[in-house]
């Protein structure tokens, strides 16, 4: 049974008194506490804060990669909270893209096979997922890459085939933890203007990031401070 | 499908001794169920053709006792009487004897021990003997019912330099001191038991042995549209009444072709089993290195499992690519297994053949044992990874990502 909230305008994602604790030994937790945001479609935000402040939790939680202890959380007006494991994958394939920090590619996976795995998974056709698997590699300039397994690829490249997969199924929302945490400040100035650039095109983007160099590539920053958000500050 | 194939292909070529080492598993104990079935299974083959040439007309009669050996010293005989009471019997068409005696062969300044057969002197009844187990003459003559001091070689004499050099009809030869000439030699059974043994007239026999009346077993020939049971439940009580010996008492047995096989199968079953549960150990031993090995392989990828979570793998679609896996281990051990085990079982059978002279030993190559071979290498291979691809399946994906 899919939740649906109303449709409220513009909407992606609604966090709603969201919470992660965990238990470590005697102790709770609380890596996320009480958060409530709401990003339209289109935005792109970055959550910034220490080690620590519970941004990568409230990504997870986000990407449906976690479950909240309470709290709702509505991906385009789904209550993801209430979603079995097997619809949760259905969701993180086809509605969100993820970059990783550190890439995360199949080290036994070809560029251009990495990029057609989530395809993959959605039982897109063989030829369909090749030719968008070139068009998004071509796209982030590695069309002369596509054969080479990832530790053929120099840092930057992977996280551009990282982004080409993020792309792949054609996602609503990109989230991306630490993106430019392994590149040197060129390679991530130039993954930061990607993002901008999917921005303009519509993507929704969530950057979560400690670096405010990076952050301020975004629309709006929210800043987390041990599981809450402590300000709001934005250029739009 | 094909998509989790390459990726499960893929997997296990990055990792290519540990995949080689746990296929090596399974390797070895295919081989040694596929070889030890081959040969079994074959050498099944080989009785049932030998009963079928004997055709379901024949059934036999022995002294009680005689598992020991023929022509022992055992109290009870079977005489020519016996034979000339059968004989009358209803239903009876042909009946035929044979008399067993161990001979001192000595030719070639060579001396061995193996058996005599004393054979009727009524060439009819003795071609029975030779028709029931499919022999012929490969060289030289039949014995006549008035050869004195004739012999006939089995195959090995002829053709196997059992004596050191190849004996041929005319030779002279010597049994237990006595000489005798070679009538012929005769085709092979391909037992070595059958292919060394001599064969001589009754005549002969009992002077050679002082045999008496006795003979070792009967053969009995029923006639067309007599029915096996009815014939052979005629003859036993006829006999025993002869004999004057009741069912407590009775020293005889009768051996139909259905009690023979029957034996003959309980043993190949009970063989079969106790090879199989010594190929099944090795199996196990096979399949505990494939669920080690994806152990393994699940922990050092949970990082991959996690990411290949976020990019929308469901928890089937992780388990399908981790069975997919360990049903390649299972099934390239096996295939290896069966084209080895083909070529060690074809082997043996070779080797049996052209050193020892042993035709039982018959690979066979039956299409259930190389499907089923493959088959069980498969179901292992993916029952010893369930429980790691399980394992993996269930992992949740921020635990798999946050691994390193």
């Amino acid at each position: 049974m899919v939740e649906r909230k109303k449709k409220t305008n513009n909407e992606i994602i609604r966090l709603k008194n969201v919470a992660k604790w965990y238990k470590a030994g005697d102790e709770i937790v609380k890596a996320v506490d009480g958060v409530d945001i709401v990003i339209n479609k289109g935005d792109f935000v970055a959550i910034v804060g220490p080690s620590g402040s519970g941004k990568s939790t409230a990504m997870n939680l986000v990407g449906a990669l976690d479950i909240a202890t309470k709290g709702d959380i509505f991906l385009d007006n789904i209550n993801i909270e209430k979603l079995h494991e097997s619809d949760l994958a259905q969701i993180r394939g086809r509605k969100i893209g993820f970059v990783f920090q550190t890439f995360n590619l199949i080290p036994t996976l070809t560029a251009l096979e990495n990029v057609t795995l989530p395809m993959i998974f959605q039982r897109v056709p063989y030829e369909e997922r090749v030719a968008r698997a070139k068009e998004l590699l071509t796209k982030v300039g590695l069309d002369h890459r596509l054969t080479h397994l990832p530790n053929m690829l120099s840092g930057g490249e992977r996280q551009r085939v990282a982004v080409a997969r993020a792309l792949a199924n054609d996602p609503e929302v990109i989230l991306a933890d630490e993106p430019t945490g392994n590149l040197d400040t060129k390679r991530g100035e130039e993954v930061a203007q990607m993002f901008n650039k999917l921005s303009d095109e519509g993507k929704t983007i969530i950057l979560v990031t400690h670096d405010m160099y990076v952050a301020k590539h975004a629309d709006r920053i929210y800043k987390l401070k041990d599981g809450k958000i402590e300000n709001k500050s934005g250029r739009k | 499908m094909h998509d989790y194939l390459r990726l499960a292909y893929r997997s296990l070529k990055e990792r290519k001794i540990r995949s080689l080492l746990t296929i090596l598993g399974i390797f070895l104990a295919i081989i040694t169920i596929f070889v030890l079935l081959s040969l079994s299974l074959g050498l099944k083959d080989f009785v049932d053709d030998q009963f079928e040439m004997l055709g379901g007309d024949k059934f036999f009669i022995q002294p009680k006792g005689s598992a020991t050996g023929f022509g022992g010293e055992g109290a009870v005989e079977l005489t020519l009487d016996d034979y000339e009471v059968v004989k009358k019997i209803q239903g009876v068409d042909k009946v035929t004897y044979f008399v067993l005696g161990n001979g001192k062969i000595e030719f070639n300044e060579k001396t061995r021990y193996y058996f005599v057969l004393g054979l009727p002197e009524d060439e009819k009844e003795a071609q029975l003997v030779f028709e029931a187990s499919g022999i012929e003459i490969e060289d030289g003559r039949w014995l006549k019912g008035s050869d004195n001091n004739k012999i006939l070689m089995g195959y090995n004499y002829g053709y196997r330099k059992l004596m050191g050099k190849k004996i041929k009809p005319g030779d002279n030869i010597e049994i237990n001191g006595v000489e005798f000439e070679v009538a012929g030699i005769v085709s092979e059974v391909g037992n070595p038991g059958d292919d060394q043994q001599v064969y001589i007239n009754l005549n002969d026999f009992r002077e050679l042995f002082n045999s008496g009346d006795r003979v070792d077993m009967l053969w009995i020939e029923i006639k067309e549209g007599e029915d096996m049971a009815e014939v052979s439940g005629r003859v036993k009580k006829k006999l025993m009444s002869f004999r004057d010996v009741d069912e407590k008492t009775i020293d005889f047995s009768i051996l139909t072709p259905d009690e023979i096989m029957e034996t003959f199968g309980n043993i190949f079953n009970i063989l079969i089993a106790f090879l199989l549960g010594i190929g099944a150990i090795s199996m196990i031993v096979g399949g505990i290195g494939i669920a080690n090995t994806m152990y393994t392989s699940v922990l050092e990828r949970k990082k991959e499992i996690g990411t290949m979570k976020a990019v929308g793998a469901r928890n089937e679609d992780i388990l399908t690519i981790f069975v997919i896996e360990s049903g390649i281990l299972g099934l390239v051990g096996g295939g290896a297994g069966v084209i080895v085990g083909i070529g060690i079982a074809k082997g043996i059978e070779y080797g049996a053949k052209v050193v020892f002279g042993v035709d039982m030993l018959r690979a066979s190559m039956n299409p259930w044992i190389i499907i089923g071979s493959l088959a069980f290498a498969f179901v292992v291979g993916v029952l010893s990874g369930f429980l790691p691809s399980y394992q993996a399946s269930k992992l949740k994906p921020v635990d798999a990502l946050r691994y390193e």
